[in-house]
């Protein structure tokens, strides 16, 4: 399977994953932890994908949502955002209202 | 060493700005408030790809990390007034 349908299935078959830096126990950058502390406040039970494990992912993701950076989280199989718009989305309840929905 | 105020130039650049202020010093993390008509009617992450799109490869190469809050001119007078 190449690297974008391998994104795809992961996205389309878990309800929430967070691609990030690192783990949620241990975040390698600062916005993959913010994205982390986020979802726990949400109490949101998530998939996390560590893109350091894996090179082409790393490089597979960015363009599988045309978005250069990474954490990117998505809910349902929809690209939401990436930390910017998770803490504005947070703040205004639309994050837990979406992440309500997808349990 | 990339400089907020380079950075700001970039993205005005290719996309046309109401207002836009860069912020940071160390050369690859900075934060930014832009305001752009281009914004009107596009979601969130919408906004945020069109900046992105301003900066191309750069974004992959020199930039780590940019932060941003995005508004529309008329979202921005509201935040202005409040």
């Amino acid at each position: 399977m190449d690297t974008q349908a391998k994104i795809k299935e992961m996205v389309t078959t878990n309800p929430v994953v967070l691609y990030m830096k690192g783990t949620p126990k241990f975040p390698q950058c600062g916005f993959s932890n913010l994205a982390t502390q986020i979802l726990d406040a949400c109490n949101a039970k998530y998939v996390a994908v560590d893109v350091l494990q894996d090179q082409a992912v790393r490089e597979g993701i960015k363009v599988f949502a045309n978005w250069p950076t990474i954490p990117q989280l998505y809910i349902n199989g929809e690209f939401v955002g990436g930390s910017d718009i998770m803490r504005a989305m947070y703040e205004s309840g639309e994050l837990q209202t979406l992440l309500n929905a997808a349990k | 060493m990339l400089s907020a105020q380079q950075l700001e130039a970039y993205i005005t650049q290719n996309l046309a700005c109401e207002f836009i202020k860069v912020l940071g010093d160390d050369g690859t993390h900075f934060e930014s408030v832009i305001v752009s008509n281009a914004f009107v009617g596009k979601s969130m992450v919408q906004q945020h790809q069109l900046v992105y799109a301003a900066l191309g490869d750069r974004m992959r190469s020199e930039i780590h990390a940019l932060s941003m809050k995005t508004f529309t001119p008329e979202q921005w007078q509201k935040q202005s007034a409040a």
